[in-house]
């Protein structure tokens, strides 16, 4: 298998008692590994890029700009996604809004305040376990205190509500990330500052933030990415599948991709089936769109913090 | 062999420490500390790993509290004030002794930001230009970066980093200076400048070294502290003060047998 030759060393030392020079069983086991590995790259790839090139199949010759800029309707070729990708685009906002500040503030007192103790502890278990919880109760939840309780602010089943609840659950995720960005900065930096006579809040806004900003921001986009693919929450808050108009920050009447594809897939028609595969186009290439601006703004932050 | 704890506190002390014991929680780390640090003077901490030098260190500037569980008991004076007083303001104190450690850690920023920021942090009403030339200048950098200001602090050799941490160290014009084995991450020619350094600073500065060359204890230092080690039951290791007296007299005639063999090489 190799061309090496285990002999080609003189075998003067008296080591070759203690120590076995026959290499092949190592590199076999090696390449088993190695062929693995890229087994199991392979078929998630090969998943995906099934699924992908499906779907833009379908989906591409229905994709065009009557399709992006139309209202739902009862026939097939007339409708469009228009409302469900405002509504998505306003979800998108509405939660990085609130879970942005909300989840990079708990994740910095938690890793640069909170200290060892054991509330801290405890509240680092939850956290883990509310990462997990599944996302519709976060939608139960949601529909219990967002749409039910501040129904005077949020006004009910609206963008807000929903946007809310996106931000509850993607909140963890965001804490975590947080987190773990702090975490990979040095010690020696925030000692650094803090012997310069820089109070924790100083050092921390000053040094270790800029380093692991890159770092949040991935985190923040990968969760924000997850937001906007859910669907079972939204079904809860209620988001409607048959919206004629462009929905609003606070107006009741709202919906969104994932509930639009929903919904067209699970109709007898087939026209509904192309609908939807040119749904699932926009919905990624909105994604494309986040993930592209995450990485653009972390090599700028990179850039900047040298 | 250690100072007498029951002196007073004279003139020309910067630190007085008596009967301290360091605590990481419950397990105590070093005992029994007596030392009376001298101003202006260089003091070098010396002795074998997991003595308790850095700890005993970083008490001084209360780096410590940052480690949870790090506590001391005892005494520990700066200029005559009890360093874990309540009265006291640990950020303060950090302005009025500062510190460099062992490897080079300027703050990803650029070398001007490098010393601005402790002056800015600290409220600093003067020329800020004209500061960050004055202390590169100090610590022998200025003629080095003056063209190269807005590079980054990490552009620079590791022997440019260190001194550029003692220039961001006495920008903010400290009374005392620590020194976590500085030079342990530097090359000879760099050692020899950083020592250079010292020279010239401890005119300003009292400055407490940890090393682990003994060399350059004796090259630098005009008191040396040393420190040893022994195994406790459960594997780890508790430091203690050794001695304590003029480098001189550490180097060529120690009181203690244990200091002899370990300043001659014999172990550690």
């Amino acid at each position: 298998m190799t061309a090496t030759d285990p002999n080609a060393f003189s075998q003067s030392s008296s080591a070759e008692q203690h120590f076995s020079s026959d290499l092949s069983g190592r590199y076999r086991l090696d390449n088993i590994f190695r062929i693995a590995s890229w087994v199991a790259t392979v078929t998630a790839l090969v998943v995906l890029a099934f699924l992908l090139i499906d779907v833009l199949i379908d989906g591409i010759p229905r994709l065009d700009w009557q399709f992006i800029t139309s209202f739902p309707s009862r026939s097939a070729e007339r409708a469009g996604i228009l409302a469900p990708l405002v509504g998505t685009i306003w979800l998108l906002f509405v939660t990085a809004l609130f879970a942005f500040p909300i989840g990079v503030g708990a994740g910095i007192f938690l890793e640069e305040f909170a200290g060892d103790n054991l509330f801290a502890r405890i509240l680092e278990v939850n956290i883990g376990n509310l990462a997990a919880v599944p996302s519709i109760i976060y939608g139960l939840l949601g529909l219990a205190v967002f749409v039910r309780v501040f129904l005077p602010i949020t006004g009910g089943r609206t963008v807000f509500s929903a946007g809310l609840t996106l931000a509850l659950l993607i909140l963890p995720v965001i804490i975590v990330a947080t987190r773990e960005a702090l975490r990979a900065v040095p010690s020696s930096l925030r000692q650094a500052g803090m012997a310069l006579g820089a109070t924790r809040w100083q050092t921390v806004r000053e040094h270790v933030l800029p380093q692991a900003f890159p770092g949040i921001l991935t985190g923040t986009i990968l969760a924000l990415s997850r937001a906007i693919g859910e669907t079972a929450p939204l079904i809860v808050i209620g988001a409607q599948t048959f919206v004629p108009f462009v929905p609003s920050f606070r107006g009741t009447g709202f919906s969104a991709l994932p509930i639009q594809i929903f919904n067209w897939v699970g109709r007898p028609q087939a026209e509904f089936h192309v609908n939807a595969a040119a749904g699932i186009i926009v919905l990624m290439i909105v994604l494309v769109a986040m993930n592209a601006t995450a990485i653009y703004l972390r090599n700028r932050f990179q850039a900047e913090k040298m | 062999m250690q100072t007498n704890p029951s002196t007073a506190v004279g003139a020309g002390t910067t630190f007085h420490v008596a009967q301290a014991n360091y605590y990481y929680g419950s397990f105590l780390a070093v005992s029994n500390v007596n030392l009376d640090i001298p101003e202006r003077k260089i003091t070098a901490f010396i002795g074998p790993s997991g003595c308790g030098k850095s700890t005993v260190l970083r008490c001084f500037n209360r780096l410590n509290d940052l480690i949870p569980g790090a506590h001391v008991e005892g005494t520990i004076q700066y200029r005559g004030v009890d360093l874990y007083d309540k009265s006291v303001d640990a950020t303060e104190l950090r302005r009025r002794i500062g510190m460099v450690f062992q490897k080079p850690n300027p703050f990803p920023k650029s070398i001007y930001e490098n010393i601005a920021f402790g002056a800015r942090i600290n409220g600093y009403k003067g020329d800020m230009d004209e500061l960050v030339e004055r202390s590169l200048r100090k610590a022998a950098l200025w003629e080095e970066v003056k063209d190269k200001l807005k590079e980054s602090g990490l552009s620079i050799s590791g022997g440019q980093q260190q001194r550029l941490c003692i220039a961001r160290a006495i920008a903010i014009e400290p009374e005392v200076l620590l020194m976590d084995e500085p030079c342990s991450a530097l090359d000879p020619i760099s050692t020899l400048r950083v020592e250079d350094l010292m020279h010239e600073l401890k005119e300003q500065f009292t400055i407490v070294i940890v090393t682990h060359n003994m060399q350059q204890a004796s090259r630098v230092s005009d008191m040396t502290a040393f420190y040893n080690a022994q195994a406790t039951e459960k594997g780890g290791k508790q430091g203690y003060l050794v001695e304590y007296a003029p480098t001189q007299t550490i180097f060529n005639n120690p009181a203690q047998q244990a200091t002899q063999d370990y300043v001659s090489g014999r172990f550690g």
